[in-house]
């Protein structure tokens, strides 16, 4: 007989027991224990069908080919840019994929990218050895110029961004802000000095209460509050 | 002689009063309190993350690198001094043996999870308490972890098995003291940690096994709310 013991969208910790009998499947972040399914994660727990799930709550961010990140120029090297990605790996930019334009030989690299710059750039691989290649070749990968960078958990990106976008262009049209989202948890802002603080709370406020239900209608709120304008959720 | 009531009225199955936190040091990746009668431990987790120096980088996968502390204050008799001892960096070894069997860091190469332990004051059973810190700040930090870790030191004051002996249980003079600590791995029904400084008898090291599993279960359930604690106001119950 199996039963689900935990309960579905409800935080779960390491090795509590989720469901017990051979009817159901472990994913992500669980893992089967005799006839138990045991959670390997501090998360949420996902119910899909007969496959459990552990959605994690908080921890470092882990490079996936295709994220598009916010990175930083640390070091330059003989051909090519050393960047980091807000994890616990850097990541390489070679001469080829930083610029669109020619680069000639024994030019100097940080007339493009000097270190300490920051990019929205697109990760191409990533090796068994966690070693990244980066391209600034694409729509909308750049250089960024002023503005501000800030550091949110990557756990709450997709809740920075929120359905379809509709968080952070509600953001955007409020505060009259430039903002990009990196995969990474890196957020770029860009606009008045006054409303870049805005949005940088606004985000700050959403990475703190995430969890709690509500949480469009209390940003909304918030945002109505902090500007003195009413927001229309509509306007992309 | 016999030792008929504990020196400071327990129980003898009975742990110290015990209060746990998640999530006190904001700049930490994972961090945790864990507090047992005077005993207090703070646990912080940082990483996964960049490994210098390089030759403890490890190709096939992440490392994990604890550090025990006791603060200038934190005994009851002398100033402890600042910096590693022998006695700490032992400490630090079982502590990163009772963690590791429950951690997956194979998806880490060359990178190091970095546990900071540290005691602002002490009462006995420190290493049990800074154990259950860890593996609160490590399940915290979102790393992947089999099992919660929960520790506790048995033992035998002159004739009695005990729980979780205090420091003027340690120090008992009328008669032999044992002292047992251990992690336990709570659902995988594991040990990860076993030592023993005195003397007892092949039989109650069994009764005191017996025991200490049954203490650490209850430090597993301080544990377990402790992290659900942390999110105390629920999930948000639509995805995005």
């Amino acid at each position: 007989m199996s039963e689900i013991i935990a309960k579905e969208k409800e935080v779960v910790v390491p090795g509590e027991i989720l469901a017990t009998g051979m009817d159901y499947l472990p994913s992500n972040g669980t893992y089967r224990h005799g006839d138990n399914i045991v959670s390997s994660m501090l998360g949420v727990l996902r119910v899909d069908g007969k496959v459990l799930k552990t959605m994690p709550l908080s921890g470092a961010y882990l490079p996936m080919k295709g994220d598009t990140i916010i990175a930083q120029v640390t070091e330059i090297l003989i051909s090519g840019w050393r960047v980091d990605t807000n994890s616990a790996y850097s990541a390489v930019l070679s001469l080829k994929d930083g610029s669109s334009s020619y680069i000639p030989h024994g030019a100097d690299l940080s007339q493009y990218f000097g270190i300490g710059d920051y990019m929205i750039t697109k990760i191409v691989n990533v090796t068994s050895q966690n070693l990244i290649d980066i391209t600034m070749k694409g729509p909308g990968l750049r250089k960024l110029k002023g503005g501000r960078a800030i550091y949110v958990n990557t756990n709450k990106v997709p809740r920075v961004i929120g359905k379809g976008g509709s968080m952070v262009s509600m953001i955007k049209n409020c505060t009259g802000c430039q903002i990009t989202v990196g995969q990474n948890g890196v957020i770029w802002v860009q606009g008045e000095p006054k409303n870049e603080i805005i949005a940088v709370d606004t985000i700050k406020k959403i990475e703190a209460e995430s969890h709690i239900p509500g949480l469009t209608e209390k940003i909304k709120q918030h945002l109505e509050k902090v500007t003195g304008k009413k927001v229309n959720q509509n306007v992309v | 002689m016999s030792y008929k009531k504990r020196l400071d009225g327990r129980d003898f199955e009975e742990p110290r009063p015990m209060e746990a936190k998640v999530g006190i040091i904001p700049r930490a990746d994972g961090s945790a309190m864990f507090k047992i009668g005077d005993t207090i431990a703070y646990a912080a987790v940082y990483g996964p993350r960049n490994l210098h120096p390089r030759f403890l980088q490890d190709p096939t996968k992440g490392i994990l690198r604890v550090n025990y502390n006791m603060m200038p204050f934190s005994g009851s008799g002398d100033r402890v001094r600042p910096g590693g001892s022998r006695r700490s960096k032992e400490i630090a070894l079982v502590t990163e043996k009772a963690l590791l069997p429950v951690l997956d860091l194979s998806d880490f190469p060359n990178a190091v999870v970095d546990v900071f332990i540290e005691f602002p004051q002490t009462d006995a059973g420190s290493r049990c308490a800074g154990i259950s810190a860890a593996a609160m700040a490590l399940a915290d930090a979102g790393l992947a972890m089999k099992d919660l870790v929960s520790a506790v030191a048995v033992g035998k004051v002159d004739d009695r098995i005990v729980a979780d002996l205090c420091y003027a249980e340690e120090a008992y003079e009328d008669g032999d003291v044992a002292d047992i600590p251990m992690a336990y791995l709570p659902t995988l029904d594991r040990f990860t940690l076993l030592q023993m400084d005195g003397v007892v008898a092949k039989d109650d090291i069994s009764k005191g096994l017996e025991l200490g599993r049954k203490v650490c279960r209850q430090i597993a359930e301080v544990q377990k709310a402790a992290l659900k604690n942390k999110y105390g106001a629920g999930v948000e119950k639509n995805d995005s």
